[in-house]
Parts: structure tokens; C-alpha cells; sequence
């Protein structure tokens, strides 16, 4: 197939379903926290509140777009554009199909561009990601959102590290960077992080630091401390306003979902499961959201992290703890027991 | 005995700081989330890490206490019930033993019955609401400590209701006036009470699990630590001195209302940090619930106002002389100087001084702040629980 026309026959359906998924995503969580709360949550707009995304949306296009004075006005104009741009990249190499050959072998179907090197060009858009942060909280020129983004840049080079690690178990087992490939590499050996090869520990304790150091990457609690409205009040956000603030929202729960989705790809087997190959599509979106459940269910649950805590988390106890299952995964492949 | 860290010098000159040091002087409030009300905290970071800070109150000054002076003993009581406006029960009360002590009344047994577990109730609603925001300021408002302020406003609300079954107003009562209460227990208003406490005493389990989770600890433990001798020479009272391990407690002291009749267990802790804080006005709410339970079958049968009725009350003139009254609020020590007008300031008092604990609880603020970070600001200040209302006055 002509590869734009493949793009455009893909790219379009995933980038529906992420813009439509972000936004019923703000209906889920405020549903599904008031439900944790013993509140309603929105009940008003539509049937359960199901409009309440587009009035949401709407609402925000209508308010003043406020620069402050002292603001520089380009970069804090520029900022809101890159978060969604680099989560939508990002989610071009996930696949979210399967198909059976002829003869037998699963083959990963449903992704924009199946680059060779997926894996790295998801954490290099997701390194990108500490810039539009760091910029809107430069360029409003306001302490808080300065602080905010120093925040960030501290969280995201250091959470990167674990996260690039526990990314490299899966790639270690399937000897490729290729994300269709660690799919068909899951189809004939089993999820990495849920089968009955010894494998799958290793696979199993990757998945829960990947999934921690995402949440931290995806600005949720117990890791949201840039966004920590008890002190920053809104983080890098404070002097957005209007659409611009929603565009930032957007990208976060753009962040969440992909989050869930990679993790689910790289660890669980994707579009992987019982059942004809047809419904592939169907286990992939299954799996991103019981992940992004869990996501939500932990922000509304847990307390957030000091700074320093969160600092102390990563580099004593992630980064040991991923670089050992780095060398446990390719000690496995080595024996033969992968 | 444990080691405390040496004690900062509020005063130090931020000039003399480190001139390498490139320090950020960031103002906290007054319009902000997590100062509790209008206030405004300067800071001075060396990075995130605080080197001094300086509260400003007085965002919210009314200039109440001069007020008093123009207003008669009955006037003055619905103005007080806005000064702890998370506890207005206690402040209600607080002024009306000024004056009964002034004017020389007697209270029947039954309204000193009833203002005691009117107190207690009082005492479990504004330590829910506290606990809800100091949650809220570590869990936050998109997050696990707004699951929690969402929990203790349900029982609050609870507590609210008794209040209104009895007064009529959820909030601003004036149930209180010299000489006794205005509104008598309604019809069957006991057993209410009963059903509140045994639905709310679980709960109190059901915080303790939610906050017994490890970012809690690591959140509160030693954050804002507070010794005895520095916490009796800033004058704390209440929760922030108990949980600094003085045992202090007026309830039981020197007892006022109906005390006297029951024990007060006093929850003290040795911790000194957030989180002794923390489990000292737990610790409070329990015993409150015990206290309640122990006085409603007390309740007396009889009058509820003293012999004078209200509306000769009004026309107090003679009362000359001074009293200072002292009440364990949930805040702590709410005092209430009061100097009587005599024959010329007719129903009004010469003047009226009040000392709210929520003042003196800030004042440990520049002490308690410098070396920790940006984020334990808010949980210093939560802890220590301010009222601006009653701060500013």
C-alpha cells in the first residue's frame, strides 16, 4: 500500500480515537472519582453527563485569552502547541491489530508506521517533552511556573532513565526495537510480563517500574509534583487561561492514554489474547483500559510525593532496580531460557 | 528525650545569608490555595529549600474588637460566632462566659450541660474539617486528599445537622446569650445524637487505615518540629501544645460548662512533628465522641436560661470591673478579656480583648519553616491548623 494512503487509513481512526479518548476521559475521571468521593460527578450535560467534554471545551474556547505583560509572548504562545503533537507521535508506532499469516506466524498490524527503531523514537519524543513544559514555565515569567518547570525537568530526566531501562527488557527479549516485532516475539513465548516462562518475573517487575515511571512522566499523583496545586497552585499552567490551558490538559490525558497502551504493547501482549486474531483490536483496547482505570484509580486514591522524595525514589531505588533487570533479562536470553 | 534541631532566629538578616546564595523571595498568598483563608507568607528560598519566612496576617481584619465597644453583651454574640468560623459553637461560647462571669449570672445545669456537648460536637466537626484540608494540602485538590476532605465533609455534615435540628442555622448559630441557651433540645433530638455518633465513631477507623499509607508518614513525619520550651514561649495552646508533649489542657485544668462532672482524657504526644499533630486531634476526636456520650444522659431536666430573661438582658448596664475567661477551643486557648462599661458606657464594654489561639499558632511559622522545602509549607501550616477569621479579628 501506498504508505500515505496506509497513514491516512490508520493515522486518521488512531487520531479520532485519541482526541475522542482524551476527551471522554475527562467524563471518565470525574465520574469515576465521584463515585470514590460519594458525589455524582457531571450528571447535567446529556445523558450522565456525557456531553460535559464538549461543554467543557466550548467554555474554554469562549474565555479571554490573557497574556501577561511580562510574559514572553512567543515561547509562551509556542509552548501549549508541542505536549499533544509529542504524545499523537508517539502513539504512530504502537500497533493495535494482529493478524495470522498463511502460515501461522502473528503479525502486528494497526500501527501508523512501523518504524525499526519504535522504542526509541517513543522515549526520544517523550525526552522532547521536558522542553514545552520547561518554556511555558520560563516564558509566563512567574515564580510559581518557574518552579513548576524546574520541577519538571528534575522529574523527567531523572524518570526517563528507569523508564528507558524497563523499556529495554522487552526489547532485550525480542532482540529488535521494533514494537510489531516484540508483539510477535509475545505471540510465540507468552506476555513478558504474565506467562509461565521464568522469563515473565523479570517481565512482571519491568512492567510495574515502566508503568511507575510513566505515571511520573504523565505528571499523575503520586508523582505530580510540577502540577502541585497545594503550593504551585497550577503548576506551569498558572498563567494559561482558555483554550490554551485545556490544550495542556489535552496532552495529559493524550500522556495517560499512550501510557497505557505502550505498557500494554510492550508488557502485555498487546493486541494479543484468546480468541481469533480478529479481535485483536478489541484486546489492545481492552488492556490500554484497564491500565488507564488504574491510573486514575491511584491519582484519586494516593497522597502526593515531596520533591526530594520523589528525587530519592528514583535514583536509590528505580535506577538500581532497573539496571539489575536489564542484566537479569539478557543473562535469561543468554541461557536460552527467552 | 530526643534531640530537636537547633532553634532558628526568626529575626536573622536575609543579607547575611550565603551572598553566593541566589535567593528567590516568593509570596505565599494572600490570594492563595493552601494559606487557608487570606494570608501571606514571604519566603526566602535558597533553591526549593527555605531560609527564612515571615507571615503577614491582617487580610482579614474587621476591627471587631473595637465593634464590641459600641454594641450591648447580647449584640456582641452573633459577631463572635465569625471569628473561628470553623468552630463558631466554641467562640459563641467563649464570649458568653466573659459576661456571665462579668455580670455575675448563674447558668442552670442544664445549658452547662448542653454547651458541653455542644463543644464536643463542635470540636469533632472542626477537626474533620481539618483534617480534610491538611489532607488536602498533602493529597491535593485533583487527587487522594480531596477523596479524603470528601469522606470527613459527609460526617461533618452529620454534626451540621444536629446543629441546625437545634438552632435552626448550620452555621451561625447565636444559640448562646448570657445566662444560658436560646433554643432548648427539640423532641427526641438525644437519640439523633446518638445515631450521629455511632455511625461517625467507625470512620474514625476508616481515616486512620487511609492515612496509615507511607507517603502520608513520609509526608508528615518531622516536618515542622516543634519542642515544648519553644511551643510554651510562643504561647501555643490546644492540639499544637499537646502534640508537642505538654500535657495542657483547660477542659480539665480549669473547668468550665460541665466539665467538672466528667474526665477528660487528654491526648498528648511526644512526636512534636505534623504528624504528632495530626494524631493528637484524632486522638480528640474520639475522646469527644466519648465525652458526648457520657453527657447526654446527664442533660438534667430544668430551665435553660438563667432567672433574668433575655430580653431584660439587654438593658445590662451596671457591670463594671474586669474578667479574663479562658476556653479550650478545638484551636486551643481562646481567651476573652472583657472590661466592663460601668454607668457610662451603659450596655456596651469599655473594652473587649481577644486572644485567639489560631495568632499564636502562626506565630511558630518563621521558627518551624526555614530548611525544609517549598512543599512542606503547606503541611507546616495545615498542621498547625490557623483560622484567619479569628487570626485577623
Amino acid at each position: 500500500m501506498n504508505p500515505i494512503v496506509h497513514a491516512l487509513v490508520i493515522g486518521v481512526p488512531l487520531l479520532t480515537f485519541l482526541m475522542g479518548g482524551a476527551a471522554l476521559a475527562t467524563w471518565f475521571e470525574r465520574r469515576f472519582s465521584g463515585k470514590m468521593q460519594t458525589r455524582w460527578g457531571p450528571t447535567v450535560v446529556g445523558p450522565a453527563g456525557l456531553l460535559q467534554p464538549v461543554a467543557d471545551a466550548l467554555k474554554m474556547m469562549q474565555k479571554e485569552d490573557i497574556v501577561p505583560r511580562a510574559a514572553d509572548r512567543t515561547l509562551f504562545n509556542l509552548a501549549p502547541l508541542f505536549p499533544p503533537f509529542l504524545v499523537i507521535a508517539s502513539a504512530a508506532v504502537i500497533p493495535f491489530a494482529a493478524t495470522i499469516d498463511a502460515d501461522g506466524a502473528v503479525k502486528a498490524t494497526g500501527v501508523v508506521a512501523d518504524l525499526d527503531i519504535g522504542i526509541l523514537w517513543v522515549m526520544a519524543l517523550a525526552g522532547l517533552m521536558v522542553f514545552p513544559i520547561w518554556v511555558a514555565g520560563w516564558a509566563a515569567n512567574n515564580k510559581y511556573t518557574m518552579l513548576s518547570g524546574m520541577r519538571m525537568v528534575a522529574q523527567g530526566i531523572s524518570y526517563e532513565i528507569p523508564m528507558v531501562l524497563c523499556a529495554l527488557v522487552p526489547v532485550i527479549f525480542a532482540g529488535s526495537l521494533s514494537l510489531s516485532d516484540i508483539v510477535a516475539y509475545q505471540a510465540v513465548h507468552g506476555w513478558n510480563a504474565l506467562s509461565l516462562s521464568p522469563s515473565a518475573i523479570v517481565g512482571a517487575v519491568a512492567a510495574l517500574l515502566f508503568f511507575l515511571a510513566s505515571l511520573a512522566e504523565a505528571n499523575r499523583i503520586p508523582f505530580d509534583i510540577p502540577e502541585a496545586e497545594s503550593e504551585l497552585i497550577g503548576g506551569v499552567m498558572v498563567e494559561y487561561t482558555g483554550i490554551k490551558f485545556g490544550i495542556f490538559m489535552l496532552a495529559e490525558y493524550l500522556h495517560t492514554i499512550v501510557a497505557s497502551a505502550l505498557t500494554a504493547v510492550l508488557f502485555f501482549g498487546g493486541p494479543l489474547g484468546p480468541g481469533p486474531a480478529v479481535l485483536g483490536l478489541g484486546w489492545m483496547l481492552g488492556k490500554t483500559l484497564v491500565l488507564f482505570v488504574l491510573i486514575y484509580w491511584i491519582r484519586w486514591s494516593l497522597y502526593r510525593f515531596r520533591s526530594d522524595q520523589l528525587m530519592d525514589l528514583c535514583w536509590r531505588i528505580l535506577v538500581p532496580l532497573s539496571l539489575v533487570l536489564v542484566m537479569l533479562s539478557a543473562l535469561l536470553v543468554a541461557g536460552g531460557f527467552a | 528525650m530526643t534531640e530537636f534541631p537547633p532553634r532558628v532566629d526568626p529575626h536573622f538578616d536575609i543579607e547575611e545569608y550565603d551572598p553566593e546564595a541566589d535567593l528567590m523571595a516568593l509570596n505565599m498568598g494572600p490570594q492563595h490555595p493552601s494559606t487557608h483563608g487570606v494570608m501571606r507568607i514571604k519566603l526566602f528560598l535558597d533553591g526549593e529549600t527555605i531560609v527564612k519566612a515571615v507571615p503577614y496576617p491582617g487580610y482579614l481584619h474587621r476591627g471587631v474588637e473595637k465593634l464590641c465597644e459600641k454594641l450591648t453583651y447580647v449584640q456582641i454574640t452573633p459577631i463572635f460566632d465569625k471569628h473561628d468560623y470553623v468552630a463558631p459553637m466554641t467562640n459563641e461560647q467563649a464570649i458568653n462566659l466573659a459576661f456571665e462571669k462579668l455580670l455575675g449570672l448563674e447558668v442552670p445545669l442544664r445549658a452547662r450541660v448542653l454547651r458541653t456537648i455542644l463543644a464536643e460536637l463542635q470540636r469533632i466537626a472542626s477537626h474533620l474539617l481539618w483534617l480534610g484540608t491538611f489532607t488536602l494540602d498533602i493529597g491535593g485538590t485533583i487527587g487522594g486528599g480531596a477523596s479524603m476532605m470528601m469522606y470527613t465533609f459527609r460526617e461533618r455534615e452529620m454534626i451540621l445537622d444536629l446543629f441546625e435540628a437545634l438552632t435552626g442555622c448550620r452555621f451561625h448559630y447565636n444559640t448562646h446569650c448570657p445566662g444560658g441557651n436560646r433554643h432548648d433540645v427539640p423532641e427526641g433530638w438525644e437519640t439523633v445524637v446518638k445515631a450521629v455518633l455511632d455511625a461517625i465513631e467507625p470512620r474514625f477507623d476508616e481515616y486512620e487505615a487511609l492515612c496509615d499509607n507511607d507517603i502520608f508518614l513520609v509526608r508528615t513525619e518531622g516536618i515542622g518540629v516543634l519542642p515544648p520550651d519553644l511551643a510554651l514561649e510562643l504561647g501555643q495552646t490546644g492540639p499544637v501544645l499537646r502534640a508537642s508533649g505538654v500535657d495542657h489542657d483547660l477542659r480539665r485544668d480549669a473547668p468550665y460548662h460541665a466539665y467538672d462532672l466528667v474526665d477528660v482524657r487528654v491526648a498528648v504526644d511526644d512526636g512534636c512533628d505534623s504528624l504528632a499533630r495530626y494524631k493528637v486531634r484524632v486522638a480528640e476526636m474520639r475522646e469527644s465522641v466519648r465525652l458526648v456520650r457520657l453527657l447526654l444522659p446527664m442533660l438534667p431536666q430544668g430551665p435553660i436560661v438563667g432567672s433574668k430573661p433575655i430580653k431584660s438582658l439587654i438593658q445590662f448596664k451596671a457591670a463594671a470591673g474586669q474578667v479574663y475567661v479562658g476556653m479550650e477551643t478545638p484551636r486551643g486557648e481562646l481567651g476573652t478579656y472583657l472590661i466592663g462599661g460601668g454607668d457610662q458606657r451603659g450596655a456596651a464594654p469599655y473594652r473587649c480583648k481577644i486572644r485567639p489561639p489560631s495568632l499564636h499558632a502562626m506565630a511558630a511559622l518563621p521558627y518551624l519553616l526555614p530548611g525544609h522545602f517549598l512543599s512542606d509549607v503547606v503541611t507546616v501550616l495545615g498542621s498547625l491548623d490557623p483560622i484567619m477569621g479569628e487570626v485577623d479579628r
